[in-house]
């Protein structure tokens, strides 16, 4: 099962990173949040895996899972909405305003482009 | 007066003229000269404790755990410099009232120069090192506030540019030198520090410390090799060079060589290195003065050499020498600032300040002319004035003086520098003031108001009275040279007279007077001479450096940050999976402690979903849709793993935020093209992958090795386990974690949220009041549109499950302080009914039924998070402190009122608020584009069968 996780987050960060070295906004946008994710997935398994034990408190029963990890990924699972929604804002304003969704400088591009030729 | 005072009063004071600007330039500089007067008064009242031998200090705990203290201590030698900051600080000021002309704004002037005084006072009174730093940094500022006072001379700016450079990169060295010496010491206090020389100078961390607080103290005083900034500062005002860079600024490396001295002076390695840069000063700077043209810079440069004199005194180690330099700081002080002010008289009479149109003013300006060539004559070494006395005391302690082995070599310097002394003093007064009187000055000059030549004839009548009777501040000078050697040794007490008889020290003098006369019977071959010579010029080779240190940097920044995302992107993953990796490979991993749970067909199942759609997206993700439908996957298995492995919580709110996320993204993707082109090469493209493979392998690694293995410590959530219900009464730990636990934190966030929700909405705003409204309406969709705006099935269900959705979030709510649920997700929960509506009905039809503004809502949501945590002061609590009490009303069953509620209710508010804000705004510019929505809901598109209209040609 912990393997399962683990390659779940390696697969997360691994498309998540070659989607945010894409050159047009969008998928740079998703490949965030594939990191998001795997972030999130990430110190959420900080507090271990544990089935069948959620942190509500129930007499008798005194394991549970562990409940830190789950409120501070709670309110970055929110945070990392409002972010998104500031990024693709920008997005979109970038291409309303220039009708161009790439997402290097334009002299860059050329630079970069030298570059790769080479 | 408490020293706090004399410290505060010119900071505070600094504020006074700029207020005053408008009330006349004569109430601005005479607020300027009271704040300076009290300050002085107020260190006068100082004088009987200081002249009993005590040390006055005051003492305010800052910092303590960083050894920082607001501490300040008076002597003699913290009292000698402050009187001469603060005496000679009201001569500027009344000086500097008649020297600025209307056109100068004479506010920020005494602003500037207040600033500048408390930052000196503060200096020469610190107990602290650390305090001492502060007060240097600032006198730093302040003077390049004074030098580029004329901000629109490109002198001034480069001028003030380059002292700040130098002394500022000296400050930073001096920063480095102090904190090795608290260090050393274990106290930052210069008390502490000052008795304890034998445990500084045998710690191997002796030198580094010495070299780095000398370089502060050379650059910030002008010596060899950082001598060259000090004649570019001349393009400040007049008063201010007579004020900083004569009688105090510059000083402040000589006090702190002084006041340290004690415990750093002594040592071979201080001797050479002090001795020898206060040497080459001397002579380098007198014999450049006497070829310089403009009287500032020949001043300039004869403050370098007599810098470098005092320098020299200090670096002998002896008590004689030190009390030499004492004395010389008061003279050249006296004669120095007197000489300032009469070069800026004769500029600012006759309107140059070149010694070579110059000459004959003594007939034209005699009040000036007897100023200017008495303090001339006593930097000479003439008899019967201070300069000599100093002079021949420093000729004295050369003699005695051997360095690198060659005992002839410091007289002989010495004497040379002199004779070069001499000559310029001598050049200052022929070439300026004597000889016939010319009719081509650009302006005629005369003598001015009392308020220009009364400052320096006062510091004038110093001059002669010291020179004339030393007996009268010879004990002053004795008590000051005391606290300046400390306990080291016993002051040589030797009287100060003019004659001392028949000794070498007087064969000397008058070599240097006769060579000077000398030097200008021949100073036209001379300065031929001079001029042929090559020279390095300073101002080049310092500009040539900073020249290359920026390209240096620039080069280094721009192939970093050359404005491509995808290179910092690429950057950032490579320097992270190194370090990680370096970090990975070099430390320990223990064995595992934990056994692997058993996988399930279940869970492996969701794996594969997961898995296959992420994978998936990368394949597919020049399709957006489809790549947008594919991170629904992914987010929904994730989910999915949530609520598996016991976070019920997660589950929740990630299935919400998946949801108003994918709305976001649909409503931009209707703006944004549907497809990705292929722009990468294949190498690229390889590259990119390699990388993500190697970033996904690292994590899946380091997440494995985390999983298999417990926390090395308890974690503190068993506190959370534990006192949950007992002191927070909620079952939920979650919940209870964010609404009290860790209250403060989601505060915060929820602040975050509605700024990013704001700034959404400023965005939408400023593109729909820019050119882009504009392109907007003219925009064509790019895709068909469906042909019912509003379709029947949606409309009618979004409106029946309205109150289900509203009812269902209400109980979340309501729940969430026992059962999984609470503010955030029941404001997402809520959201996403009220979004149904939008997308259902149209966006005229749902904002005209919305009673209250977004922003409200967010700024109620904070506003009541925030009364609730306040609330628990009123009862002596910190903030955010909660409670909760059990009650009952019939017929309802007990239930439980807690203070934590309420908390999540401002929370529920804030993110209620803050994602229709974002969505709404994203729909506003929809409603610009796709021009008729109507405020009937339920309707056909009637224009889209309409062949008429342009707009629906794409179908």
């Amino acid at each position: 099962m912990e393997l399962l996780v683990a390659s779940a987050i390696g697969v997360l960060t691994a498309c998540g990173l070659y989607l945010t070295l894409r050159l047009r906004t969008f998928p740079v946008i998703l490949g965030i949040s594939l990191l998001t994710y795997a972030v999130n997935v990430f110190l959420f398994s900080s507090g271990r895996l544990t089935i069948g034990a959620p942190p509500i408190l129930r007499d008798n029963i005194d394991s549970y899972a562990d409940p830190l990890p789950q409120a501070l990924v709670l309110t970055a699972i929110v945070i990392s909405f409002g972010m998104t929604a500031v990024v693709v804002m920008i997005a979109l304003g970038a291409f309303l305003g220039s009708d161009d969704d790439r997402i290097n400088d334009p002299l860059d591009e050329e630079s970069t482009g030298s570059g790769e030729t080479q | 007066m408490s020293l706090f005072l004399i410290v505060a009063l010119p900071f505070f004071g600094a504020l006074l003229p700029g207020l005053m600007n408008s009330a006349g330039r004569q109430a601005c500089a005479g607020i300027t000269f009271t704040v300076s007067l009290t300050a002085f008064i107020g260190l006068l009242t100082n004088l009987p404790a200081v002249l009993a031998g005590e040390v006055v200090s005051a003492r305010v705990e800052w910092m303590p755990s960083l050894g920082m203290n607001f501490t300040l201590m008076l002597d003699g030698l913290g009292f000698f410099f402050a009187l001469l900051i603060l005496g000679i600080g009201l001569l500027i000021i009344a000086y500097g009232r008649a020297y600025l002309s209307r056109k100068d704004n004479m506010g920020e002037f005494f602003t500037y120069l207040l600033l500048f005084q408390g930052a000196m006072v503060g200096i020469v009174l610190s107990d602290n090192i650390l305090l001492l730093l502060v007060f240097w940094e600032l006198t730093s500022l302040s003077s390049f506030l004074l030098i580029g006072y004329w901000k629109h001379l490109p002198e001034g700016r480069q001028g003030a540019r380059m002292a700040l450079t130098v002394t500022g990169m000296g400050g930073l060295a001096l920063i480095g030198g102090m904190l090795l010496l608290g260090q050393i010491v274990g106290s930052y206090d210069l008390s502490v520090i000052l008795e304890n020389r034998e445990l500084i100078q045998a710690s191997p961390l002796y030198l580094p410390a010495l070299l780095l607080i000398l370089l502060g103290c050379f650059t910030k005083s002008a010596q060899f090799p950082f001598h060259f900034w000090l004649p570019h500062a001349m393009a400040a005002p007049t008063p201010v060079s007579a004020y900083l860079h004569s009688a105090t600024m510059v000083k402040a490396g000589i006090f702190l060589m002084a006041r340290l001295w004690p415990v750093l002076s002594g040592t071979p390695e201080w001797f050479y290195i002090v001795t020898t840069a206060g040497l080459i000063t001397m002579v380098l700077g007198a014999v450049i003065a006497l070829f310089k043209h403009d009287l500032k810079a020949l001043l300039a440069f004869s403050t370098v050499s007599h810098l470098g004199l005092i320098t020299m005194l200090l670096g002998t180690g002896t008590t004689f020498g030190a009390m030499a330099a004492v004395f010389h700081i008061l003279n050249h002080a006296t004669f120095k600032a007197a000489l300032f002010m009469s070069a800026g008289i004769v500029d600012h009479e006759a309107h140059t300040r070149d010694i070579r149109r110059l000459g004959g003013l003594r007939h034209l300006m005699p009040v000036t002319f007897t100023i200017a060539t008495l303090a001339a004559l006593s930097m000479a070494g003439i008899p019967l004035l201070n300069g000599f006395l100093s002079k021949e005391m420093m000729l004295e302690e050369a003699t005695h003086t051997v360095l690198f082995g060659a005992p002839w070599l410091v007289p002989a310097l010495a004497t040379f520098g002199s004779l070069f002394s001499a000559a310029y003093c001598f050049r200052l007064i022929g070439h300026t003031f004597l000889g016939p009187v010319r009719d081509d000055y650009p302006t005629t000059p005369h003598d001015p108001d009392a308020g220009m030549w009364l400052p320096p004839a006062i510091l004038v009548v110093l001059v002669v009275v010291i020179g004339v009777a030393p007996f009268l501040v010879q004990d002053f000078v004795f008590l000051v040279a005391k606290s300046v050697i400390g306990g080291v040794a016993e002051l040589e007490v030797k009287y100060i007279k003019i004659w001392h008889g028949l000794v070498p020290a007087l064969f000397m003098s008058i070599a240097a007077v006769v060579g000077g006369l000398l030097m200008m019977a021949v100073f036209k071959p001379a300065l031929r001479l001079w001029d042929a010579a090559p020279r390095p010029e300073a101002k080049t080779i310092f500009e040539g450096l900073i020249a290359r240190l920026v390209s240096l940097a620039e080069g280094l920044i721009h192939g970093l940050h050359n404005g491509a995302f995808s290179r910092y992107g690429a950057i950032a993953a490579v320097t992270i999976i190194g370090a990680g990796t370096y970090a990975f490979v070099t430390g320990t991993v223990g064995a595992p402690t934990r056994e692997m749970q058993p996988t399930t067909p279940v869970a492996l199942a969701g794996w594969a979903m997961l898995v296959a759609a992420t994978i998936a997206m990368v394949f597919l993700h020049r399709n957006r849709l489809m790549s947008l439908i594919l991170i629904g996957i992914a987010g929904l298995m994730v989910s999915v793993g949530f609520v598996f492995f016991s976070a019920p919580d997660l589950a929740m709110t990630q299935i919400t935020v998946e949801v108003v996320t994918i709305i976001l993204l649909l409503l931009a993707l209707n703006f944004l093209p549907k497809h990705s082109p292929v722009e990468s090469s294949t190498m690229r493209r390889a590259r990119d992958t390699v990388l993500a493979i190697a970033g996904g392998l690292v994590t899946t690694v380091m997440a494995y090795h985390f999983l298999m293995r417990d926390a090395i410590s308890a974690p503190i959530s068993e506190f959370h386990l534990a006192n949950s219900y007992k002191g927070g009464g909620g079952t939920n730990v979650v919940n209870v974690i964010l609404v009290d636990f860790r209250g403060f934190d989601t505060y915060g966030e929820i602040i975050v949220l509605g700024i990013a929700a704001l700034l959404i909405y400023a965005l939408t705003e400023t593109l729909l009041s820019g050119p882009v409204r504009a392109r907007l309406l003219n925009r064509k969709p790019d895709q068909p549109r469906a042909g019912d705006m509003h379709p029947t099935m949606m409309v009618v269900l979004t409106r029946v499950i309205m109150p289900v959705v509203l009812l269902v979030g209400f109980y979340i709510f309501l729940r969430g302080h026992n059962e999984p649920g609470g503010g955030f997700i029941s404001g997402l929960v809520v959201s996403i009914a009220v979004v149904m509506q939008y997308m259902a009905s149209g966006f005229n039809w749902a904002s005209a039924r919305l009673r209250y503004p977004y922003h409200g809502i967010i700024g109620a949501g904070v506003l009541i998070a925030g009364l609730t945590g306040i609330g628990s002061w009123f009862v002596t609590k910190p903030f955010l402190t909660s409670d909760f009490t059990y009650v009952r009303i019939p017929p309802f069953q007990e239930f439980e009122l807690a203070t934590a509620a309420l908390f999540d209710l401002g929370v529920f508010l804030a993110v209620v608020g803050a994602v229709m804000l974002s969505l709404e705004s994203f729909s506003r510019l929809a409603r610009r584009a796709h021009t008729p929505d109507t405020e009937h809901a339920m309707d056909i598109d009637p224009s889209r069968n309409d062949p008429a209209t342009p707009a629906k040609g794409g179908l």
